[in-house]
């Protein structure tokens, strides 16, 4: 499981180790990719978001005998086949029609997070991988990953479904004749708020959704004990910046409550100069140069290397931030790439720094 | 001094990029920069990441307005973090004066689960209340010169600012429907200026490509490209040659074993791959024909003093 926040290199973190497993350790292996960059899902051979797994052609297993497949998320077509799974065709598309089941199954957020779940439990279920990749989605927070299937699983199974069902069940009576004066008033400011024609709506799939109530919660808490499991690991990606490292620790901490497994973090984009020479001896050394004339060439060469010598100490303090709080967690450095990553080449070098500790 | 004379003429100010391109702490600097010289802005996060809090080195932000900075020249800078289900029992008991009954839906988890099973009704809450600070008035004067809202990244501001398609999905008739279309009607209009954040990064940069076709599709103003972390120019844009090199270390004082030189070498060659990339996404972001401003990688952090800094930088945008 590669967790982080948005735009730390999570989906090429991932892609990387799937790679490595498959062609160096021979392993049978997927990477489940949520939303790749437009190139590096060309390169894995992920044209079309068809939501299986696609063997990945091209790459090196010859010796290993290990096998790549990819996929991309389809959040709506996974919810759907939830939906077709639990229910009867008829019913199905009674669903499917609903408004609110439109809205849901493409906006609703935690729904990506919940289907990556959902998906994840599917590919475990099959038994047929050696080892299973998971890109998160790009949320809002990282935590919003653990959070969101139990949300929506609570939320399904709520006090105000409930309520809103109990007309439903009752024949389809009144809308909330069964229930008390102050939800009778409740009623009529919705009513007036959002109009009767939703209510109606909401009160469909509603009833439509009851019967897979029990479904759902059942398959969340069994993806839930999926991630608690031994062959679990949870791998933090971050980038050596103060929002993406505190969110790692955020994370860091919630696994610890979760007594979910955390491997480690993978600290990417990394910049570490080559040479032992500190910013400030080659700033003045380039001053010096630009005095004396005639090594502009030189001072320019100076001057880059103290820009990144002073970037790498500011890293290290950012990176320490976290290492100090986790000590115990193992943490690897991934050098920033002179150019972006995007075919199997660069990911076979992102996989090497990775495995390199 | 007005506003529609400077480069920033619009009122309402939404600021969306990539995660990790540091929207926030543009949307900060630009408050920071719309503020100065006595005026009033207003800084808004909707996605209740504390972020501005954070930026700030403040206490968490609550759902109220508060003083957040000063600004040159006696300007302030406050701050608002909305959230949704305080904004929907706001806007309940402005227009039905509910009172104790609004608590009481909270309680049944009413106000969690309309903001919940509705996201569209989510976005409109928290667009709502930012077009009403940007059009609210006090003894016909505007409480708030400028409005900068930290809005949620590209991926997600086109669905975000779209209200009127999201709602009108559900909501056919009602106040939240009337609501919506005024809000949307805003958001259209050159009182709105929607600043796409970006790095010379290729995701980040094709995220912005996207995100501009979105907005413009959808009828948005687009205001500015804000390319963030950006570099000074290598001068003379070249590698030297090893042995030029040595000699400048030499002429410096520096040590220069074969190591030292071939390690520099190698970083400089790093650089202009680098610094070619950078140049041929420029050329991508300059095709957009979008004004752009570039904004200083700040080497230590995004700081109070590289707030200001950031500010200062945008405000000297023409």
């Amino acid at each position: 499981m590669c967790c982080g926040s948005g735009g730390v290199g999570k989906t090429t973190t991932a892609a990387a180790l799937a790679l490595r497993a498959a062609e160096r350790h021979g392993r049978r292996t997927v990477v489940l990719t949520i939303d790749p960059a437009r190139r590096l899902a060309q390169s894995l051979g992920l044209t079309e978001l068809d939501n299986t797994p696609r063997q990945v052609k091209g790459i090196d297993v010859e010796e290993s005998g290990g096998e790549l497949h990819a996929m991309m998320l389809d959040m709506k077509r996974t919810f759907d086949d939830v939906v077709l799974q639990h229910t009867d065709p008829a019913k199905a598309a009674e669903i499917f029609a609903n408004p609110f089941y439109q809205a849901m199954s493409s906006t609703f957020a935690g729904t990506q997070e919940y289907m990556a779940m959902e998906k994840l439990g599917q590919l475990h279920a099959r038994g047929e991988w050696d080892l299973i990749v998971v890109d998160t989605p790009p949320s809002r927070s990282a935590l919003d990953f653990l959070d969101a299937p139990a949300r929506l699983s609570r939320f399904l199974d709520g006090r105000m479904l409930r309520m809103l069902l109990a007309p439903a069940r009752s024949g389809g009576r009144s809308m909330f004749s069964l229930v008390t004066a102050s939800f009778g008033m409740f009623s009529k400011v919705v009513q007036k708020v959002l109009g009767a024609q939703l209510l109606t709506d909401l009160s469909g799939f509603v009833a439509a959704l009851d019967s897979m109530f029990g479904g759902f919660r059942q398959r969340a808490e069994q993806t839930y004990r999926i991630l608690q499991a031994r062959e679990t690991a949870f791998l933090l990606v971050a980038a050596p910046e103060p929002d993406a490292v505190r969110e790692a620790a955020y994370f860091a901490g919630r696994l610890r409550e979760e007594r979910m497994p955390l491997a480690g973090l993978v600290l990417n984009r990394v910049h570490r100069p080559t040479v032992p020479l500190d910013a400030a001896t080659s700033r003045e050394a380039a001053d010096r140069l630009a005095e004396l004339g005639g090594h502009e060439g030189a001072a320019d060469v100076l001057r880059a290397h103290s820009a990144l010598a002073r970037q790498a100490v500011r890293e290290q303090q950012v990176a320490a931030r976290f290492t100090e709080a986790f000590p115990q967690v193992p943490t690897v450095s991934v050098t920033a790439q002179p150019a972006d990553v995007h075919d199997v080449d660069g990911l076979r070098t992102i996989g090497a720094a990775i495995s390199r500790s | 001094m007005d506003p529609a004379a400077t480069g920033w003429p619009a009122r309402l100010h939404v600021v969306t990029g990539k995660g990790g391109t540091g929207k926030t702490s543009v949307a900060a600097a630009l408050a920071l920069a719309l503020a100065s010289g006595g005026r009033r802005t207003l800084l808004i996060e909707v996605e209740g990441r504390q972020g501005i809090a954070q930026l700030f080195g403040t206490d968490p932000l609550p759902y109220e307005e508060r003083h957040l900075a000063d600004a040159p020249d006696g300007g302030e800078v406050r701050a608002l973090a909305v959230d949704a289900e305080e904004a929907l029992l706001e806007y309940l008991d402005m227009f039905y004066r509910l009172g104790a009954a609004g608590r009481a839906l909270r309680k049944f988890g009413a106000i969690d689960f309309a903001t919940t099973i509705a996201p569209g009704l989510r976005d409109v809450l928290l667009t709502g209340k930012a077009k009403e600070a940007t059009t609210r008035t006090v003894d016909q004067r505007r409480v708030y010169d400028a409005v900068v809202l930290d809005a949620p990244p590209t991926g997600r501001i086109g669905r975000f600012l779209n209200v009127t398609a999201e709602t009108a999905r559900l909501a056919k008739v009602g106040p939240i429907k009337t609501q919506s279309e005024g809000v949307a009607a805003l958001l259209r209009s050159p009182i709105t200026a929607v600043h796409v954040v970006t790095l010379l990064e290729e995701m980040p940069v094709q995220e912005t490509v996207d995100a501009v076709a979105d907005l413009t599709s959808f009828g948005f103003p687009v205001g500015r490209i804000i390319v963030n972390g950006t570099r000074p120019p290598l001068p003379t844009g070249r590698v030297v040659s090893a042995a030029e090199l040595r000699r400048g270390l030499l002429a410096a004082g520096l040590p220069a074993d074969r190591e030292i030189v071939a390690g520099l070498h190698s970083e400089a060659h790093d650089q202009i791959i680098r610094r070619e990339l950078e140049d041929s996404l420029r050329a991508d972001l300059v095709e957009l024909g979008l004004p752009m401003i570039e904004l200083p990688l700040l080497p230590d952090g995004v700081d109070r003093a590289g707030l200001s800094a950031l500010a200062e930088a945008l405000r000297g945008a023409d």
